[in-house]
C-alpha cells in the first residue's frame, strides 16, 4: 500500500480497498515511530486527522469525491493551521497556534487532503541545512548523520523516508529544490505568485513562494495545481491558467533545453556532473535538443540574494515584539526592554545574523550601496534568463554543487553555507518557476538535476519531469529503513 | 567594510552579548565584503528590480470583509485584560 502514488491512492480509495482512516492511522504511526531517529515532524495532529479522515470515508460513502479526498500530507511549518501549532522551527512561535488557515491549506483542504502533521525546518525558512531550527537538526533519511538539506528538511526527509506521500513546502532561495536533491525526492517551486502567500509566515516577500515535495513530478502536479490560482487575500498572487497534469504525458520530442556554462563549472562536483550529464543523455534520447547558454550575471545572484532577502527578512520580523503573540520575556521594565529581551530571546543566531545584516542594508546612508544595488543586479540576472528564454524552452542545471554535507560540516561558516544556494537563488531572484528532480546518486547519495522555465510554465516542467520519470528509476529509489 | 554592530542591533531591538557581538562583526564583516562585489558590476542605468514579475499593486474595493475576531487574536498572548493587550506602563 504504502508503494502507492497519490493517484493510486485515490484509486484505492475509491475503489474500498483501503479506507482514509486507515492510510491516515499507519502514516501517523509511522511518522511517531521514526521522529526519534530522523526528527522530520514538529507536531503531529493525530485526533483531527483520524477526525477528517474518518469524515472523507463518510463523504465518500455518500458519493462526494475530491482529488485528494482522504490522502495525507504534512505542511512545512511556516504554513498557517488553525488549531495546529506553527513554530517556523523558532522558540519566538514555540506557543503560536493561528487563529485561521493559510489560502494554500484551506484549498487542499476543499480538495480533501488531511494533514497528519507539521514538518521541522531552519528557522523562519532561514538556513540551507535544517541546522537552525530551534527543535534540532532534521537527519538526512539516506544518511543520519547527513543534512537533509534546509529550509523545507524536514519535508523533504519526510516524503524521502516515505512518512507521507506529499507535504507542502517553501522556497525563497532554493528551500524546496535544495533538500528535495539532498533527500532524492521530486520538489517544485512554482512562478512566483502562483500560490497565495496568505497565512504562509514571511521571510523575504518578494522572494518566498509555496510548492510541494513528492515521491516523483505527477503527484507534485496533482497536488500544486490544487493550490494553485489567484487569492484575493494575496495581492501578489496572480491570476493565471492552471492546469499542470492534462499534458504531461505528451512528447518532449524538439524541445530545446539551455545548458548554462556558469552553472557546469568547477565549482561542481564531478560527480555530480557524470550523473547530469547521463540524465541530459536520456532527454536527448527523448528526443530534447541541448543548446548552450551564457548567463553572465550568474555570480551577483548570491550577493543580491542575501542583501535582499536579509533587508526584507528585517523589516518582516519586526513584527515579533513580545506583544501580541510569540514569545515574551520575563518582567519588562519598560516597552523597549519588552521588545529588546523578547527578541533575543526568542530569535536564534542565524535569524538574528540575517536580521542585524539586512537592518544594516536598509540603514540610513547604506540603502543606496547596498538594497538599492541588490535589486540592480537582481534586475540583471532576471535579464539573463529572459534572454535565454529567446533561444530555449527551459533550461536544466544542477541544483547543487555537492551532495548532502555532514552535520556541522557549515553550520559555523555562514558564508560557505551562502553560497550552497549558488544554483538555486537566481531562479528565485527572477520568480522563475524550477523543479528538482532525482538524477543519480553519488557517494550513496541522492543528485538532483534543475530544471527552470519561464513563468507560468510549470506544466512544461512536470511534462519533461514525468517523461524523464517514465524512462528511469531514481525518483523510485528509497532509503534503507524507509518503510514503502 | 566593518559595521558598528551595537549600533545596528540596538535599531534591530536586538541585544547582543559582548561574545555574540564579535562573532557576529567579524561574520557579517565577512558577508560585506563578499557582496562589495557588485561594486565591480556596471548597474548605474539598470532599473532596481522590486518585484519579480514587475507587478503592479492590485487594488480592491474599500469593503470590509474581515470579521472581527479580536477573542481570538487576544487568546493569542496571556497578557491581556478587558480588551486590550498589556505592556509595561509607558506614560509616567
Amino acid at each position: 500500500m504504502q508503494e502507492l502514488t497519490i493517484r493510486e491512492l485515490a484509486s484505492h480509495l475509491q475503489l474500498g480497498k483501503i479506507s482514509s482512516v486507515e492510510l491516515v492511522s499507519d502514516c501517523i504511526k509511522t511518522i511517531k515511530e521514526s521522529n526519534s531517529t530522523l526528527n522530520s515532524f514538529l507536531s503531529v495532529s493525530e485526533e483531527r486527522a483520524l477526525h477528517e479522515a474518518a469524515e472523507a470515508d463518510r463523504a465518500r460513502q455518500r458519493g462526494e469525491e475530491g482529488p485528494l479526498l482522504g490522502i495525507p500530507l504534512a505542511h512545512k511549518d511556516v504554513i498557517c493551521t488553525e488549531g495546529i501549532r506553527t513554530s517556523c522551527g523558532s522558540k519566538m512561535l514555540d506557543n503560536f497556534i493561528a487563529p485561521y488557515d493559510a489560502s494554500l491549506v484551506s484549498m487542499l483542504k476543499r480538495a480533501g487532503a488531511i494533514c497528519v502533521g507539521k514538518t521541522n525546518m531552519d528557522e523562519f525558512a532561514m538556513g540551507s541545512s535544517n541546522e537552525t531550527s530551534f527543535y534540532g537538526s532534521v537527519a538526512n533519511p539516506w544518511d543520519n548523520t547527513r543534512v537533509p538539506g534546509g529550509s523545507s528538511g524536514g519535508s523533504a526527509a519526510a516524503v524521502a523516508a516515505r512518512l507521507v506521500p506529499v507535504a507542502t513546502a517553501t522556497d525563497t532561495g532554493g528551500s524546496i529544490r535544495q533538500p528535495a536533491a539532498f533527500c532524492g525526492v521530486t520538489g517544485i517551486k512554482p512562478t512566483y505568485g502562483r500560490v497565495s502567500r496568505y497565512g504562509v509566515v514571511a521571510f523575504a516577500s518578494s522572494l518566498d513562494q509555496a510548492g510541494v515535495i513528492a515521491v516523483n513530478a505527477e503527484d507534485a502536479a496533482l497536488v500544486l495545481e490544487q493550490m494553485s490560482g489567484l487569492d484575493p487575500l494575496d495581492s501578489t498572487s496572480v491570476e493565471h491558467s492552471v492546469d499542470y497534469t492534462s499534458a504531461i504525458e505528451r512528447s518532449i520530442k524538439g524541445l530545446k533545453i539551455g545548458i548554462p556554462k556558469q552553472y557546469f563549472n568547477a565549482q561542481l562536483d564531478t560527480q555530480i556532473s557524470d550523473c547530469l550529464s547521463v540524465a541530459l543523455d536520456e532527454l536527448t534520447a527523448q528526443g530534447a535538443q541541448l543548446v548552450d547558454i551564457d548567463l553572465p550575471n550568474t555570480k551577483m545572484s548570491i550577493p543580491s540574494y542575501y542583501l535582499i532577502a536579509s533587508a526584507e527578512c528585517s523589516s518582516n520580523l519586526s513584527r515579533y515584539d513580545g506583544v501580541r503573540y510569540g514569545h515574551r520575556c520575563a518582567d519588562p521594565v519598560n516597552l523597549d526592554d519588552l521588545y529588546t529581551r523578547s527578541r533575543s530571546e526568542g530569535f536564534g543566531a542565524e535569524v538574528k545574523r540575517r536580521i542585524l545584516l539586512g537592518t544594516f542594508a536598509l540603514s540610513s546612508g547604506y540603502y543606496d550601496d547596498y538594497y538599492l544595488k541588490a535589486q540592480k543586479a537582481r534586475r540583471q540576472v532576471a535579464n539573463d534568463f529572459q534572454n535565454a528564454f529567446k533561444c530555449v524552452d527551459m533550461i536544466a542545471a544542477p541544483v547543487t554543487p555537492e551532495v548532502a554535507f555532514p552535520l556541522g560540516a557549515k553550520k559555523n561558516d555562514p558564508l560557505a553555507m551562502y553560497l550552497s544556494d549558488v544554483f538555486t537563488v537566481p531562479a528565485s531572484l527572477a520568480g522563475l518557476p524550477a523543479m528538482s528532480i532525482p538524477a543519480g546518486f553519488s557517494q550513496s547519495l541522492p543528485v538532483g538535476l534543475q530544471l527552470i522555465a519561464p513563468h507560468f510554465q510549470e506544466a512544461a516542467l512536470f511534462n519533461v519531469a514525468h517523461r524523464y520519470q517514465l524512462s528511469t528509476g531514481w525518483h523510485l529509489q528509497k532509503p534503507t529503513g524507509a518503510r514503502r | 567594510m566593518s559595521i558598528n554592530i551595537s549600533q545596528v542591533a540596538q535599531l534591530a531591538r536586538l541585544e547582543l552579548p559582548a561574545v555574540d557581538q564579535a562573532e557576529f562583526q567579524l561574520e557579517i564583516d565577512t558577508i560585506l565584503d563578499f557582496v562589495a562585489q557588485l561594486d565591480d558590476a556596471d548597474l548605474d542605468s539598470v532599473t532596481p528590480m522590486l518585484h519579480p514579475l514587475d507587478g503592479q499593486q492590485r487594488l480592491r474595493l474599500d469593503h470590509v470583509t474581515e470579521t472581527n475576531q479580536r477573542e481570538a487574536l487576544l487568546a493569542l498572548t496571556q497578557h491581556s485584560e478587558d480588551g486590550y493587550y498589556l505592556v509595561p506602563q509607558v506614560i509616567e
